[in-house]
């Protein structure tokens, strides 16, 4: 029986995909009714279970597929009108087939599935059509019920005198599709059945003639074509009688034609992702991911020994094993990832069936299905979408008389969204529903005693919204009824943030409620910051930092400020909640030089300054869990081993903020806000020209102060004074070079020199930088205040680290008169900056 | 040294059971575990510690690639810490498929003990360490004390 037992096992993982696969159709079906290619698409799959079934003898199976066909080719074929009851009936057929496959996994059985209702009901939902079809469908339904296991042994039957005309083509055409999952099925079917029923087959013989001339023109269709025609008699049989006009066998031979054509392409398709994919255990990809990320920290530790080795064929050795990890540890982690449409495909059934139950009509657009996460990820990510999903369409989104009343079209819109953003996947789930109001909100948690009415003053809208994640919220009906969400928010957030997600929501009350999912790519690797406090390293999980800020002992002792012994950081203007590490872990900074790191972080919506000791990298590293203990201390979120072995603990910044902060200000929050929007659009204008400057520094330099990109020979440059001049058409142009103005040494003289001249009010001065890299767009930079002489900060541009030069010291350096008025200018003995000069250097 | 994974609880553990111990030596005093839990004995190791955690938790150590959180068994049985200058051994265990680890002062031999040697604690001995010792078996010139495992990571 093992032999039989694979096939069974095969049907019903291919008939699950098939299933789920059925679910979309349909329920997209409902919004294009006429689509013939989905209606083809549905009946092939149930067709292949119907096929299969028959096959391994499960009856029942076979009998409620058998009827749900009859429909969808009678839908096919236009004879009936696809209305939502129908769609029901067909979605229980689904659903009752699963039920039926489930048991026969379970038990090898049907076990006590009765399909007996859900025959009528399609049989009912057939009668009820329109009216040409009544007459015709009441025989076909009894002929159904009674003839279903039947119609392929009747087919088979037929077989032996029909053959030729028959079963070659069929054959052919398996041959020729190769073994798809459509075509095999019934071929065996078809095949294995002949001697049982050859009697029944015998007393509806009369009916067969008008078939066989069906067959002949389609003979190039693939088998399955054949099939349904075999299918068909049983309607025809009956219909015959009742209304002609549907008896013309040739009919259904040419409608089929076109279909036909269409699933030999998609049988290729199939086989070609079928042969080209196998499926693998998902433990044996985990029990790879741990090996790889072992011989990943192997690698580290041999690569780092073979560094201090002198043996070149050993260097080598090390190297290609460093690189073949690498490419190992990306293949595996591909394996691993999956669409997102994995678990999205299942919503759109969701959405419907709950639509119809709450009486709205709802519409889901889904974007970005095709990207990819982690598939222990994606597992861990299925409920809390599927409750939000629920959530929005049972609670968000409002009765169409409702929406009417406010203006809003009848059908409700919910808007999957997900995209790769900077390493992490955002989900949105967002509908144009009621939206959430903060004071239901904020009233509700004081009288649950959530909060106080105090701590609710002082709280932003924003932050009020975040209220409905709190434990105190959910399960308690009274909340829900008032404020329209809530129930088990705090569930779907513990488990998002238990894969080292964040969850935030938006809401404008009549517009809307956004919910949006920030996910790792993949649990098992994450970017973070590895910072230093007390001698130790801490890893912070990238997903929670926004950028860092330095600030020297002289800076610092002015900048950290204190509001009522709580210190703070103006943060471009912006009071910057800080929050000391040692403090929190309970330990003694080792820095004593009175430099203050410190790592913006955002939580909640929430931000705050980490004060570190120092930033050591930014690294992407393996997540292990830690043991019980150190669990319940609630700070961490694990610990990693780092590139030279030591292990390091990754800090909960959630937990950290919990812990840290008090809620903040609703003013100061606004401010906030405000602030960030206009630093947002002043760095979207700007352009940058990068430039290195030797020791691997880049600096970027706002692009419309560039005049002119030069290259200017060693030689040409000559003295004045203590300074460097070089002529310039003409003129003498003062000489800056940025390393050492930036006290970056980089290497020796070079012959060529990279200059960019800047012009302005008739003057010019020539910037020396080491190499001309790239122009960039300063948009989307993570901008940080680490100030040094010569710079106005740094910015993250094209993923690196990019000093933003403090464009009026560089030209003050070379040039301290330049920006008096031209006037006033040569003030400056050692300039040689006669007056006749700027007038040709405005051409530059 | 690498035992498979045991599966038994301790619930039974508290009886006199005859067996293997695996022995290590912790301020003069002779300990055993059951050899099944162990999973291997290693070399002290560089440890990370854990601010905030319970004092018994001595650092992570990187076992392999995996993070082991390591208990100092000295402080979890109330005894003085180590000196200065010795290292301590480290323990692997393994129970319900997590591994910790238990520092000591260094490792003996693996015992075969016989139930009828088994005695439970004197009653004179104290509240933190009576937790954790199951009893003592009555070996030629000295006393074997079995630890509760189970109990002595639940730091």
């Amino acid at each position: 029986m093992d032999g039989l037992d694979d096939i069974v096992e095969e049907f019903l993982v291919e008939s699950h995909e098939n299933l789920d696969q059925l679910d979309t159709d349909l329920v997209a079906l409902e919004q294009e009714p006429n689509s013939r290619e989905r209606l083809s698409s549905i009946f092939r799959t149930i067709h292949t279970i119907k096929g299969t079934s028959g096959f391994l003898a499960f009856n029942r199976l076979e009998e409620i597929t058998h009827v749900g066909e009859n429909m969808l080719s009678r839908l096919r074929d236009g004879e009936l009108a696809l209305t939502p009851a129908r769609t029901s009936v067909l979605l229980q057929m689904v659903d009752t087939v699963r039920a039926l496959l489930t048991s026969i996994e379970a038990s090898g059985g049907e076990g006590s599935v009765n399909v007996s209702a859900i025959v009528a009901a399609i049989t009912a939902a057939m009668e009820d059509g329109p009216a040409a079809a009544v007459p015709a469908s009441a025989p076909p339904a009894t002929a159904a019920k009674k003839a279903p296991a039947k119609a392929p042994a009747k087919a088979a039957a037929k077989a032996p005198v029909k053959a030729p005309a028959k079963k070659a083509p069929a054959k052919t055409a398996a041959k020729a599709q190769g073994k798809t999952a459509a075509a095999k099925a019934p071929a065996k079917a078809a095949a294995k059945a002949p001697a049982k029923p050859a009697r029944t087959a015998a007393k509806k013989a009369p009916a067969a003639p008008p078939v066989i001339p069906a067959p002949r023109p389609a003979a190039e269709a693939p088998v399955e074509e054949v099939d349904e025609v075999l299918a068909a008699p049983v309607d025809e049989l009956a219909a015959e009688t009742a209304t002609p006009q549907e008896a013309p066998a040739t009919d259904p031979g040419e409608h089929h034609e076109p279909e036909g054509a269409g699933a030999t392409t998609d049988g290729q398709q199939r086989r070609a992702v079928a042969d080209s994919t196998i499926r693998v255990d998902v433990d044996l990809l985990d029990s790879l991911m741990l090996l790889v990320g072992e011989l990943v920290l192997t690698r580290n530790q041999i690569v780092q020994n073979v560094a201090r080795q002198t043996d070149t064929d050993l260097i080598r050795a090390s190297q290609r094993l460093n690189l073949i990890a690498s490419e190992l540890q990306e293949g595996v982690m591909k394996t691993r990832m999956q669409p997102i449409d994995h678990i999205w495909s299942k919503l759109p059934r969701v959405v419907r069936d709950l639509g119809l139950q709450c009486g709205k009509s709802v519409r889901l657009e889904m974007e970005g299905r095709e990207t990819e996460l982690d598939k222990t990820l994606l597992e861990a990510v299925k409920d809390p979408l599927t409750h939000l999903v629920r959530n929005s369409v049972d609670h968000g989104i409002e009765a169409p008389e409702a929406r009417r009343a406010a203006g809003k079209p009848a059908e409700g819109v919910l808007f999957l969204r997900a995209k790769h953003e900077s390493g992490q996947v955002v989900v949105e789930v967002a509908d144009d529903g009621a939206g959430i109001d903060p004071a239901k909100i904020g009233a509700k948690a004081v009288e649950r005693g959530v909060i106080t009415q105090e701590a609710l003053r002082r709280m932003s809208p924003q932050d009020i919204l975040q209220l409905i994640f709190l434990p105190g919220f959910s399960t308690a009906a009274a909340v829900t009824n008032v404020s329209g969400r809530g129930v088990g928010m705090d569930v779907v957030k513990t488990n998002i943030e238990s894969i080292g997600g964040t969850i935030e929501v938006e809401s404008q009350p009549g517009e809307g409620t956004t919910c949006r999912l920030r996910i790792p790519l993949t649990l098992a690797i994450v970017p973070a910051l590895t910072v230093e406090c007390a001698g130790d390293r801490y890893a912070i999980p990238q997903i929670s930092l926004q950028e860092l800020v330095a600030l020297d002992a002289e800076k610092a002792a002015t900048a950290v400020e204190e509001v009522g012994g709580a210190p703070v950081y103006r943060l471009r203007g912006d009071l910057l909640p800080l929050v000391r590490l040692t403090e929190v872990l309970g330990l003694t900074s080792e820095r004593d030089d009175g430099h203050v790191v410190i790592a913006v972080l955002r939580s909640e919506g929430r931000r705050f300054g980490l004060v570190v000791d120092r930033v050591i990298n930014t690294e992407e590293i393996v997540v292990k869990a830690v043991g019980g203990q150190l669990k319940s201390i609630g700070l961490y979120s694990g610990a990693t081993v780092l590139g030279d072995g030591t292990v390091a603990l990754i800090l909960d910044v959630q937990a950290l903020a919990r812990r840290a902060l008090r809620t903040e200000t609703t003013d100061r929050h606004e401010t906030r806000e405000a602030a960030a929007t206009a630093a947002a659009t002043e760095t979207e204008r700007q352009r940058m020209l990068l430039a290195a400057i030797g020791e691997g520094r880049r600096v970027a330099i706002p692009l419309d102060t560039v005049t002119r990109l030069e290259q200017v020979r060693r030689e040409s440059v000559e003295k004045v004074g203590n300074r460097e001049v070089v002529q310039y058409r003409g003129a003498i142009l003062p000489i800056v070079r940025l390393d050492r103005h930036l006290g970056a040494y980089g290497q020796a003289e070079r012959e060529v020199l990279e200059v960019i001249v800047y012009s302005d009010h008739g003057r010019s001065v020539a910037i020396v930088v080491e190499e001309i890299l790239d122009i960039v767009d300063g948009e989307a930079a993570v901008r940080s205040d680490i100030d040094d002489m010569g710079l106005l900060g740094s910015a993250v541009l094209g993923d690196k680290v990019t000093e933003l030069l403090d464009v009026r010291a560089a030209i003050l350096a070379a040039d301290p008169a330049f920006y008096d008025s031209p006037a006033l200018g040569s003030t400056e003995p050692a300039l040689p900056t006669p007056s006749g000069v700027p007038d040709s250097l405005l051409e530059v | 040294m690498s035992v498979a994974t045991d599966t038994r609880s301790s619930k039974d553990a508290p009886s006199a059971t005859s067996g293997q111990l695996a022995t290590f030596r912790l301020d003069g005093d002779l300990y055993g575990v059951e050899v099944e839990h162990v999973q291997e004995v290693l070399k002290s190791q560089g440890l990370t510690r854990v601010p905030l955690a319970p004092p018994a938790v001595a650092g992570l150590i990187n076992l392999r690639g995996q993070v082991v959180t390591a208990i100092e068994l000295r402080e979890r049985l109330g005894r003085p810490p180590r000196p200065e200058g010795t290292d301590a051994v480290v323990i692997v265990v393994r129970l319900h498929g997590e591994a910790v680890s238990l520092l000591v002062d260094s490792i003996a031999d693996v015992v075969d003990v016989d139930a009828k040697d088994f005695e439970a604690p004197p009653d004179t001995l104290d509240g933190q360490a009576r937790e954790l010792i199951r009893g003592a078996y009555k070996l030629d010139g000295k006393l074997l004390l079995a630890l509760d495992v189970q109990k002595a990571v639940g730091a």
